[in-house]
């Protein structure tokens, strides 16, 4: 049995953030309603109001949703009782709501609700509540009550265009650095900075230089390893995370989605590889460039998952050993329900490891990490509720008896140790580039 | 009475036939060309292929994952949409009203057949009445809205019931029957009944771009 999460904290409260307390204060209810109406006029459609209009409160989309599963099926987490207590009640009272309830949106939106669209799946007419949490959190934004610790991170990207205050000799000096210790074990491996015409820009997320620059390191093996002709761009741009989607925050995202396409588009590459994260994935492919209104990103992205694929099947990297312990694989929401790599992320786990323990439910099914949603990066004032919420998650996980847990996305990485540490399930989380890099041919 | 009921079986009849009819294209149409207007990128993402393919697999009865863990509910769901579809239409009498009306007419269920239609359409309302009531998730979210709009739904077959077994006065029962099927059917494009016309859509647009887009399954 799992330690039970809920010995920390049954009741269900509302978490007190400074940042969105700060905000509050700021707002009249003139100034309330105005935003919500506004924003739902200006910057929603027919499809908003047919998602709340129609949904004949059959309550099917429950079952999608981990924080229901976690929570003893508590009806205020399944996605339609999320939308009744934020959105809803918006639109019904015509924005005349007040600070209370403003509270309750903000922690429902931001921390209750991952953007996994799993629910898309469950419910009869394909109603997308992460898309009506995602204008919640529009409307949260602008007025002015994000929670602290995500707005840290949009502030970040606004000025400095990333995610984590890298300033911009830190990021060449860790390339460097990274070339350098590299260059002990391939002695002719390069970190190719702005080559221009190459056929890759590599992108990561800023947390790469900021706390796990190895990462780098793998990449550079990798690459180097395979032959690849490919760049990292030495100016902002680089950084392919992007915190702004997640905060509502559309306009930081645009000059972020932008930085990082002109990048790719001034080097002339001809494709941006991106590391192992989902979060960034989503936001190039799927919401940063509809902002910008590119129906598809204008330069081809190219997830890890998908570029390992490409290298081993290919035969460019070769696997000199298979990882012998039993492992299991997390499918990331943005990159599955995101793009479709479960099959690639198979491939490419089976060749490299000998023992492969599904997850069940998994594929599009597979529960959501309760994190790259933005929700991790809400910080630690949410910590134990988001530990209590991920219950189910940790349930799935123990289920398979492995030690070793693969995810190719940061943000469920991250999440996904919390789960392991907090539940006491005694599991390495990996990338699969640690393992990959660890089992092929140099 | 009888000129009350000259009412409902005269021009009500045809108000709400407009009604609903007009509504229903207007619905749709506002729908269509406000999308086209305030979200136009949503058109460029539907997808002929995958939003067929999407409403194909919904309509299936136990064809998506949530359809089968839900095993009983989808089965008279699907009973219940089915029998309420069908049996008005194809009901003797009333394709026998439109015949002598308009001299048009097309095939007819049997009756006993109908009638069963009939039961299961309010023994499923029954059915979703109680979930409705059942503590968790459905009544957290269910509103006065939800019920009324089963009562709409229901009241029609009831009464129709009633009416064609001569339980009650036969005069009384179908004067109802009449004018409960005219509230529904107004209602059809004014409250959420107008998933009917809608949730073909939602789902095709979902169903795109699960499929072009994510490359992905979304059922
Ligand atoms: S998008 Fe995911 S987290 Fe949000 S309500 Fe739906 S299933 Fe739950
Ligand atoms: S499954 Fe769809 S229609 Fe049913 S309650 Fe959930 S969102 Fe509403």
């Amino acid at each position: 049995m799992l330690k039970d999460a809920v010995e920390t904290k049954t009741t269900y409260e509302i978490i007190k953030d400074s940042a969105v307390e700060a905000g509050l204060t700021q707002l009249t209810p003139e100034r309330i309603q105005t935003v919500i109406l506004e924003t739902l006029e200006s910057e929603t459609g027919p499809r908003l109001k047919a998602y709340v209009n129609m949904c004949v409160h059959c309550g099917l989309c429950s079952e999608a949703c981990s924080y229901y599963l976690s929570n003893n099926k508590e009806p205020r987490f399944a996605p339609v009782a999320k939308v009744k207590n934020t959105i809803g009640e918006m639109i019904r009272k015509k924005g005349r709501v007040d600070n209370d309830f403003l509270r309750q949106a903000v922690q429902i939106a931001y921390t209750e609700c991952n953007l996994c669209k799993r629910c898309v799946m469950y419910c009869p007419f394909g109603i997308d509540v992460a898309y009506l949490m995602s204008i919640v959190r529009r409307i949260c934004h602008k007025l002015g009550i994000t929670p602290q610790y995500i707005q840290d991170t949009a502030h970040s990207h606004a000025a400095t265009m990333n995610q984590m205050w890298v300033k911009e000799d830190q990021w060449i000096d860790t390339l460097q650095w990274q070339e350098g210790d590299a260059r002990e074990e391939i002695p002719d491996l390069r970190i190719p900075l702005d080559k221009n015409g190459a056929d890759i820009m590599y992108s990561v997320i800023a947390p790469e230089p900021k706390f796990q620059a190895s990462l780098i390191y793998q990449a550079a093996v990798i690459m180097n390893t395979a032959g690849v002709d490919w760049t990292m761009p030495s100016a902002p741009g680089w950084d392919n995370s992007d915190m702004a989607m997640y905060t509502g925050d559309s306009e930081i995202m645009g000059r972020v989605k932008r930085a990082h396409f002109e990048a790719a588009m001034r080097l002339k590459v001809n494709r941006i590889v991106m590391g192992e994260c989902g979060h960034a994935f989503r936001s190039v492919y799927d919401v940063g460039n509809r902002w910008l209104s590119y129906k598809m990103p204008p330069v081809p992205v190219i997830h890890a998952i998908d570029f390992y694929y490409e290298l081993i099947s290919t035969g460019k990297i070769k696997i000199r050993e298979k990882f012998k312990e039993p492992v299991t694989l997390h499918d990331p929401c943005n990159v599955i329900r995101g793009r479709g790599l479960m099959e690639k992320s198979r491939y490419v786990v089976n060749a490299i490891c000998e023992n492969l323990v599904e997850m069940t439910p998994n594929r599009e099914h597979n529960f959501c990490c309760g994190a790259g949603g933005g929700v991790i990066n809400c910080g630690p004032p949410y910590k134990t509720r988001r530990m209590i919420n991920n219950k189910r998650k940790a349930e799935q996980i123990k289920e398979t008896g492995t030690k070793v847990l693969i995810s190719p996305c940061h943000n469920c990485h991250s999440g996904l140790e919390d789960i392991c540490h907090h539940y006491e399930l005694g599991m390495d989380v990996k990338f699969i580039s640690d393992i990959l890099y660890e089992v092929m041919e140099k | 009475m009888d000129s009350l009921f000259n009412f409902v079986y005269g021009p009500m009849l045809w108000v709400a036939f407009i009604v609903f009819i007009v509504g229903s294209i207007y619905k749709l149409g506002s729908f269509l060309i406000q999308t086209r207007s305030k979200e136009g990128q949503i058109l460029s993402y539907m997808s002929f292929k995958y939003g067929l393919r999407s409403l194909f697999v919904w309509i299936l009865p136990f064809a998506t994952v949530n359809m089968r863990k839900h095993a009983i509910f989808t089965f008279i769901t699907f009973l219940f949409h089915i029998s309420l579809l069908l049996s008005p239409i194809l009901l003797v009498s009333h394709v026998m009203l439109v015949d002598e009306s308009f001299n048009l007419s097309w095939w007819t269920l049997p009756d006993l057949v109908a009638d069963i239609m009939t039961i299961i359409v309010v023994a499923s309302g029954l059915f979703l009445l109680a979930r409705r009531l059942k503590p968790g998730i459905v009544k957290y979210v269910t509103t006065m809205v939800d019920y009324a709009v089963l009562l709409i739904v229901i009241l029609p077959f009831v009464t129709g019931f009633m009416a064609y077994h001569q339980i009650l006065p036969y005069k009384l029962m179908i004067f109802t029957h009449i004018l409960t099927g005219e509230i529904m059917l107004m209602a059809i494009p004014f409250t959420k009944l107008n998933h009917m016309l809608l949730g073909a859509f939602t789902r095709a647009y979902i169903g795109s771009e699960f499929g072009s887009v994510r490359h992905a399954r979304d059922w």
